[in-house]
């Protein structure tokens, strides 16, 4: 980074440590939060798109639509967390590469050969002579959609109670003005029915953010691997000897966790505020006080 | 027309990128010197990382390097997440199970115990080892209490905070960190060298004969120019175990 990090081994003090944060290691260390950002940004609204279809799906009057809403957010509800974290990623990754197999391979040999699993070349996904930032972004897509499918079964379950608790009337009233079910559905129950839904949803989003740590084992190497990486004893076979640091680089975490939910809570408590004016709520009633005290 | 011109197309980029195929090279980046990650760079770097690029070229093979965590190092090669295994794994029965391995790349390289003090009863007290390994594999069929971790690295680290009586490891994994401790960590007396394991060899898919045969040949090669116990020097030092 600096041009006196050359070597290392002849720095003292601070210029030691400034080169030493700087260095290649760390640069991927630093890469590694934003991913966890981008990680959190890209699931939440998904795992939201997904919560809204289950809730949808689980109040149709459709019988087979019903069913598998409720089977979705049954299901995942249901297995633990972490199997599911290991299993969506395998068996999408897998099934795909079957599916390219059937349409792009040449040869009848059997997918599964003994312990292996193999596809010809032009199956692969990604292909092995892709670059790696293609790997690794497919590895992300994965869990990501392996995040949503967890998550969007909890918020389902949410969004599902929510609308339930949107008051009869209001819909009623829809109603007595002529408007048709999908009119009530956009235009009451929907903006309505978000102040039930942001306690729940608020508790999934900090849920979601402490869960990030599972990238690890899905194999992305997120904060948490990095950590643990750069913290471990080096040796003088390494640019930048040091001792077990894992300490200073957990708590560095531990810090940006709290940061993170610290900033969340703000955000969702003026969401909380903005979202009860005029409701029929406890929070509600007390802002219309407010106003005319 | 248009429909025939474009599925042309993709057929000729598909067998275009089958003919230019990569092999993955799988490792673990956390085992100096076989393998680890260079912190100046960010890039991994050691004794199999130098090893592999040359097998590569011998063997006119175009590689790339992955890194997977040693938990799944095996479960993700048979999934062909990556061709092959460089990641200081020993050859042994157990493996052979489940994949394939070329011929050893190194000699039988001996394992050790270091601990605290060099009296320590590493027969019955607590040993720290690294998961699946041959060493933990020893280590449970020894009288000594078997405490595994996923990283080597929390293998001294829990020595060190008088977690684990001993850790028993590669010893030239050990060697440079009990030197560089200032006496802190010493090698645990009538311990310090002990015979494991066939040699260190590259693990790859068992239906995968062709690249296996590819690089056994450049294995070969490497051993009769005298060419790999050069490398074992570099990385393992001068009084390093090298082949006949």
């Amino acid at each position: 980074m600096f041009s006196y990090c050359a070597d290392p081994s002849l720095l003292q003090g601070f210029q030691w440590m400034s080169c030493y944060l700087t260095s290649g290691t760390h640069l991927l260390f630093y890469a590694s939060f934003g991913m966890v950002l981008l990680l959190l940004a890209v699931t939440a609204p998904i795992a939201l798109a997904f919560g809204y279809g289950g809730a949808m799906a689980c109040r149709s009057p459709i019988g087979p639509l019903r069913w598998v809403g409720k089977t979705y957010t049954g299901m995942v509800r249901g297995v633990p967390d972490i199997v599911f974290f290991l299993f969506v990623p395998i068996a999408l990754d897998q099934g795909l590469e079957w599916l390219r197999h059937q349409a792009l391979c040449d040869s009848d040999a059997p997918v599964r050969q003994g312990n292996d699993f193999v596809v010809c070349a032009a199956a692969k996904l990604p292909l092995s002579d892709s670059p790696a930032w293609v790997h690794d972004t497919y590895a992300l897509i994965l869990a990501v959609i392996a995040f949503a499918t967890v998550f969007g079964a909890f918020a389902a379950n949410v969004l599902y109670g929510a609308m339930q608790a949107v008051p009869r009337e209001q819909l009623e009233t829809a109603e007595a003005y002529g408007m048709s079910a999908r009119q009530v559905t956009r235009r009451v129950l929907v903006p309505q029915m978000w102040i039930y839904a942001l306690p729940g949803l608020s508790n999934l989003w900090l849920i979601l953010i402490k869960a990030t740590p599972l990238l690890f084992l899905l194999g992305i190497e997120d904060i948490v691997y990095w950590a643990r990486e750069l913290g471990g004893a080096k040796t003088s076979a390494f640019s930048y000897p040091h001792p077990d640091w894992r300490l200073y680089y957990f708590l560095v975490i531990l810090v940006f966790y709290l940061l993170m939910t610290w900033i969340s809570e703000r955000v969702l408590g003026r969401l909380t505020a903005r979202l009860s004016a005029g409701q029929a709520t406890l929070a509600g009633e007390a802002q219309r006080k407010a106003a005319t005290a | 027309m248009k429909k025939l011109l474009i599925a042309a197309t993709v057929l000729a980029a598909a067998t275009g990128m089958a003919s230019s195929q990569t092999v993955r090279m799988g490792t673990e980046g956390a085992y100096p010197p076989y393998n680890f990650i260079d912190d100046a760079t960010g890039d991994v770097a050691g004794f199999e990382i130098d090893l592999g690029n040359e097998l590569c070229a011998r063997a006119e093979l175009e590689c790339t390097w992955v890194r997977n965590d040693w938990d799944t190092i095996i479960p993700n090669l048979v999934s062909s997440n990556y061709d092959t295994i460089m990641a200081g794994m020993n050859i042994n029965e157990e493996r052979k199970a489940v994949i394939a391995f070329t011929q050893p790349y190194t000699p039988g390289m001996p394992s050790a115990y270091a601990a605290l003090s060099a009296d320590v009863d590493v027969e019955g007290g607590v040993v720290a080892a690294q998961t699946n390994t041959i060493q933990s594999g020893h280590v449970a069929s020894t009288g000594a209490t078997l405490l595994e971790f996923p990283t080597p690295d929390e293998t001294v680290a829990a020595v060190r905070n008088g977690e684990a009586d001993a850790v028993f490891a590669d010893k030239d994994f050990l060697a440079p960190i009990v030197e560089e401790s200032n006496g802190e960590l010493v090698w645990v007396e009538g311990y310090d060298t002990v015979p494991l394991g066939e040699g260190i060899g590259m693990g790859l898919r068992q239906s995968d004969t062709e690249l296996r045969e590819k690089f056994d040949a450049a294995i070969t090669e490497m051993k009769q120019d005298g060419s790999l116990n050069q490398l074992l020097v570099k990385w393992f030092g001068e009084d390093a175990m090298v082949f006949e």
